[in-house]
């Protein structure tokens, strides 16, 4: 297949791949943009010893995956990267170029998009194409109060970051076949003006706050730490997990690993519960993931409380408790 | 002695913007201006390398003129000038076209600085996508999610958590960075040197025709991006009230939204309907 201008491309950040598949979630949606494009879904890859990823993508919704494979691009160098990508973009002309919302994404994308002299709308919860075959680029602003949709009209490609765990990967899928094309190293590699000096990965950094389908919040309106304790009962009956504002943090009612808002993490589940949490900016700026949310504080104009899909008035301990009680009479095993 | 540069941005203060849901527009006019979080923590880092090696900050921002105030309040803190790029027309400008702004007025004002510090996102777009972009725009490197600096000669050592990696990494000065709100926490500034600041320093206000810059290549009509529609999330919500006993409260959520908590957690939380099942399977 030729390429015309309006294949769409996925970036391969795979460096997280156990913990964090955004790049196979990128894959699926762009397989269900592509026919109203009539595109091809290609993805690309740059690092070393890249096989099992190269079949990966390919088992996951890549039609082509262009791979350099080489020892010089084993660590993630946003220079190096950008300006390998800009030049293989230069050459095939996507229409759309999408990246995870990693922390790697989100400084490599912004380079990126320079080089292209493209636009680049961050931090995508939806894509779309529009009736003229433009791509619709839902993000949220304002932490999530307001949500934004955007275009790329002239410039060229489209690029979005999209955030981890918005849309959901194909299956894996073995007898899917595809196009590798691989790419020899180019002579003239810029020398990285960044230094990497060392990377540790970090222990036991979880993900399953970002990752739980059922988030557990509690603030400083829980009201004692035995309280508290509570809300980590309710979660294990949900398979849940449990995230604290920075109050409770700092009270060590819970520990800083659970911290949801700016300074700690976003979450994205499918249903949120906020106990006794006022709603500031901080903390709710990491709630524009969630798809449905009960609010349980006793003051009814908490911002909190406005936000929710159901507000519920009430003392946010005892509503966790009576919460617990029914479903453990409901949870059959 | 260093020339630090510390891009800031006015943010609204408050977090339930006044949404007018009549038109569907937002009153932005009424939410009054603070300076955005992470600029501060970028502030404090700037005013810690001053402390240790000497040297002059200007905190520089693009917006409209009350924009000022947060460049007093910097100075408050203890940068040494501010400079405002205000103009109608730069307005509406994305991160592209503001890192190009921004970039045109640091090379006017500062073109021997040897670091630009900015805040790592800003509450009201949260894009984190100025601060890379303004590096590719003066051409120097950048890192972005900094949290801990170090100056040894020329060279910048820094530290960073990123995608559950520690790294250290390091560049040669001039350089940029972005500054999360991790580890620099804003010093504190009293209402009396937020005052002096007012009198004693002045502020260079800069417009497209001060800076050189043809009005085609800023603001709104310069950006490749576009907005096409703006909706409140919080209007798509339900907003349904509960009020009542904690049993009745609960009651009512599983009557109401049983089926939506159960598909989130993958199990049947109706009973009614399990039993309805298991009688069918008696009589089969
Ligand atoms: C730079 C900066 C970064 C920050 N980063 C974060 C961050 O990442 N995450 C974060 O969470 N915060 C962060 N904060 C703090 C944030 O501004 C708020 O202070 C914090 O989120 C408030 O937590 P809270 O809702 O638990 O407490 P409060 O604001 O004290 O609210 C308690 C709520 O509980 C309700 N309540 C009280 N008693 C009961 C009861 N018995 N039953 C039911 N409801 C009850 C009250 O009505 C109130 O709404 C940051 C602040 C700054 C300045």
């Amino acid at each position: 297949m030729t390429e015309s201008g309006k294949n769409i491309w996925v970036f391969g950040d795979y460096r997280n791949y156990f913990q964090n598949r955004v790049t196979l979630q990128l894959l699926s949606r762009a397989r269900d943009l592509a026919p109203a494009l009539d595109a091809e879904v290609c993805a690309v890859i740059l690092g070393h010893e890249l096989e099992e990823y190269v079949g990966e993508y390919i088992a996951h919704g890549a039609q082509t995956v262009y791979v350099m494979d080489d020892p010089v691009l084993k660590d993630y160098n946003v220079e190096r990267y950008a300006d390998l990508t800009a030049r293989l973009a230069a050459v095939h002309a996507p229409g759309i170029l999408l990246v995870g919302a990693t922390d790697f994404g989100r400084e490599f994308a912004p380079v990126l998009a320079k080089r292209l002299k493209t636009g680049l709308t961050a931090d995508c919860i939806d894509l779309g194409i529009d009736e003229d075959g433009l791509l619709v680029q839902t993000a949220p602003s304002f932490g999530g109060n307001l949500i934004a949709d955007i275009v790329t009209p002239d410039a060229r490609p489209q690029m979005a970051t999209v955030r981890p765990g918005t849309f959901q990967e194909i299956p894996h899928d073995d007898t899917a076949r595809g196009r590798v094309v691989r790419l020899p190293l180019p002579e003239d590699l810029p020398v990285p003006r960044v230094r990497l000096i060392s990377a540790q990965r970090l222990p036991q950094r979880t993900q399953c706050l970002e990752e739980a389908d059922v988030v557990i919040c509690g603030g400083r309106g829980m009201g004692t730490r035995a309280k508290f304790k509570k809300l980590f009962d309710l979660a294990r009956l949900m398979e849940g997990e449990v995230g604290a504002t920075r109050p409770v943090v700092h009270a060590k009612w819970a520990g800083h690993d659970a911290l949801v808002g700016q300074a700690g993490r976003h979450v994205r589940p499918k249903i949120l519960f906020s106990f006794g949490i006022s709603g500031a900016i901080q903390h709710t700026a990491a709630l524009s993931g969630a798809d449905f949310i009960i609010a349980v504080n006793k003051n009814p104009h908490a911002t909190m409380m406005k936000m929710a899909d159901v507000a519920v008035v009430a003392d946010a301990s005892q509503v966790c408790s009576a919460l617990i009680r029914e479903l453990k009479a409901r949870i059959r095993e | 002695m260093l020339k630090l540069i510390v891009c800031m941005k006015q943010v609204p203060k408050v977090s339930e913007l006044p949404w007018d849901a009549r038109t569907g527009t937002l009153k932005r006019e009424l939410a009054a201006g603070m300076m955005n979080p992470a600029c501060k923590h970028a502030l404090e880092a700037a005013l810690q390398l001053k402390h240790q090696w000497g040297g002059r900050i200007t905190a520089v921002t693009m917006g409209p003129p009350a924009a000022r105030e947060i460049l007093h309040e910097a100075v408050a803190m203890g940068a040494d000038g501010g400079v405002l790029l205000s103009d109608p027309r730069m307005a509406g400008a994305d991160t592209d076209v503001t890192s190009f702004t921004l970039a045109r007025a640091i090379e006017q004002t500062c073109p021997d600085f040897d670091l630009v510090l900015c805040g790592c996102y800003t509450t009201d777009s949260e894009t984190a996508q100025v601060g890379p972009q303004l590096a590719q725009e003066l051409d120097v490197p950048g890192v972005a999610y900094v949290e801990h600096l170090e100056i040894d000669g020329r060279t910048l050592c820094m530290r960073r958590e990123a995608d559950d990696f520690l790294e250290t990494l390091e560049m040669d000065l001039p350089g940029l960075v972005t500054i999360t709100t991790r580890r620099y926490t804003p010093r504190y500034v009293s209402m009396s040197g937020l005052q002096d600041a007012f009198g004693e320093v002045e502020i260079q206000t800069l417009d497209c025709d001060a800076l050189g810059l043809d009005p085609v290549s800023v603001g709104m009509k310069a950006s490749p991006t576009r907005i096409h529609k703006v909706y409140s999330a919080v209007a798509q919500k339900e907003n349904v009230v509960l009020k009542g006993s904690p049993k009745k409260v609960v009651d009512a959520l599983f009557e109401r939204f049983g089926d939506r908590i159960g598909a989130a957690l993958g199990k049947d939380l109706n009973p009614h309907e399990h039993a309805a099942v298991d009688g069918r399977e008696d009589n089969d």
